[in-house]
């Protein structure tokens, strides 16, 4: 397996949101807005590299039986760590995510691919497959959150696109959320079946 | 194993420790900056005092109301009130309010709402001098102000009345506050007796109520 397919691999064929479909209560929760998703996939992203990082390495020397309770206890630290330091410097995206951060620690992506990838290879592997699961998140929710932001209320990024008193409101509830969700797998899935 | 796991947990802790204690000054600095900000932009003119080290808190039906004098060479100028409410559409929602000494209202800023985005979400808006339903220079009294719907003369925020209500019900707590009659808007019995903000006609008693309630 070559680094660059480890690293590729999040991004398209194997896309956590649109391919394997983990991680769905925050990418449901937070897309109301193209912001709010890429702050929520960047946020995870790092969880996931530092994550997959320390458990590559401490992953030989923890027995079986306690592996999941010790990686739970690793992501939640980073998970905490995330959550203080946006308080700190990031102030006004850390009260739109709000309790979303704290839920990365519960999202399958992470430990998904502590168990599943990390846990049986290297650090450098696991860092790509890490990088790559974590931007293809990031970019998912960030497409998502664009489009029900630009549905929703006109906007992309807080830019104005459309008129002022545009604003097609179920695309900023939840309902729009599955709506959009829905349509971009359906899309997704038949661009990876022509190729 | 249990050695193992023990370790895991120490080391996990100690990160999140170091972490905390380099990002702790930080975070009160970002919501002490924030509180500030409100203060300013909901009281009108210019003051010279320290709103934060005048400040005194009133408790009312399950919650602290925080009050902020701001005053120019001892005259109050306004006052800033961080005021709640619990009947919004998602929960909780805080706002300062800001009050000229006559007892209407100056300027509003939402601190934290957890309102639908796109409808309650508005809220930050909607009420202001250049928004809708504005409420700006309106005196809400110990009467209270309210939405068209329940015979009122706010406009509520389209398809958001339960985001509107709340709100107005969060300014009409802090005014009524003010005004003294926080026991009879809330029905409970607060532990702060009555007192005269506006006027200052009893300085005797305001230092001590002050001082008693003040949290520093």
């Amino acid at each position: 397996m070559s680094n660059l397919s480890n690293l590729t691999r999040g991004l398209f064929k194997e896309n956590p949101t649109f391919v394997l479909l983990l991680g769905m209560c925050p990418t449901l929760g937070v897309t109301t807005s193209a912001i709010n998703g890429m702050g929520m996939g960047l946020a995870t992203a790092f969880v996931l590299v530092m994550s997959n990082i320390v458990i590559s390495l401490v992953a030989n020397n923890i027995p079986d039986k306690i592996r999941i309770p010790s990686f739970i206890v690793i992501i939640a630290a980073f998970v905490t760590i995330v959550d203080m330091s946006m308080a700190a410097y990031l102030p006004s995206l850390h009260e739109s995510l709000g309790l979303f951060i704290p839920l990365i620690v519960v999202n399958c992506i992470v430990l998904g691919r502590a168990e599943a990838f990390a846990s049986k290879n290297g650090a450098l592997a696991s860092v790509l497959d890490g990088l790559g699961m974590g931007l293809g998140f990031t970019m998912s929710l960030t497409i998502l959150g664009g489009i029900r932001e630009l549905l929703g209320s006109g906007k992309v990024f807080n830019l104005p696109v459309f008129n002022e008193n545009y604003g097609m409101l179920v695309f900023v509830l939840a309902p729009g959320a599955f709506l959009a969700l829905g349509y971009l797998i359906a899309f997704i899935n038949r661009i990876r079946r022509t190729n | 194993m249990v050695l193992v796991l023990f370790c895991v947990t120490l080391i996990s802790s100690a990160a999140v420790a170091y972490v905390n204690s380099l990002t702790i000054t930080s975070i009160n600095k970002a919501k002490e900056a924030k509180q500030a900000d409100a203060i300013r932009q909901v009281i009108p003119g210019a003051f010279n005092n320290d709103p934060v080290a005048d400040s005194w808190k009133v408790e009312t039906d399950g919650g602290v109301l925080e009050f902020f004098p701001a005053k120019q060479d001892g005259e109050t100028v306004g006052t800033a009130v961080k005021t709640y409410t619990k009947n919004g559409f998602g929960g909780e929602v805080w706002l300062m309010v800001g009050f000229n000494p006559d007892g209407s209202i100056s300027n509003y800023s939402v601190l934290e709402h957890k309102e639908t985005p796109g409808l309650g979400s508005k809220m930050d808006q909607w009420f202001t001098k250049e928004g809708k339903g504005s409420i700006i220079g309106k005196k809400p009294g110990t009467a209270g102000l309210k939405v068209r719907k329940d015979g009122g003369d706010v406009d509520a925020i389209t398809a958001a009345t339960i985001s509107s209500r709340a709100f107005l019900d969060a300014v009409n707590r802090a005014s009524a506050a003010l005004a003294g009659n926080a026991d009879v808007y809330s029905g409970a019995t607060p532990k702060s007796s009555t007192r005269d903000t506006l006027t200052e006609e009893k300085p005797v008693a305001c230092d001590s109520l002050c001082n008693h309630h003040c949290n520093q």
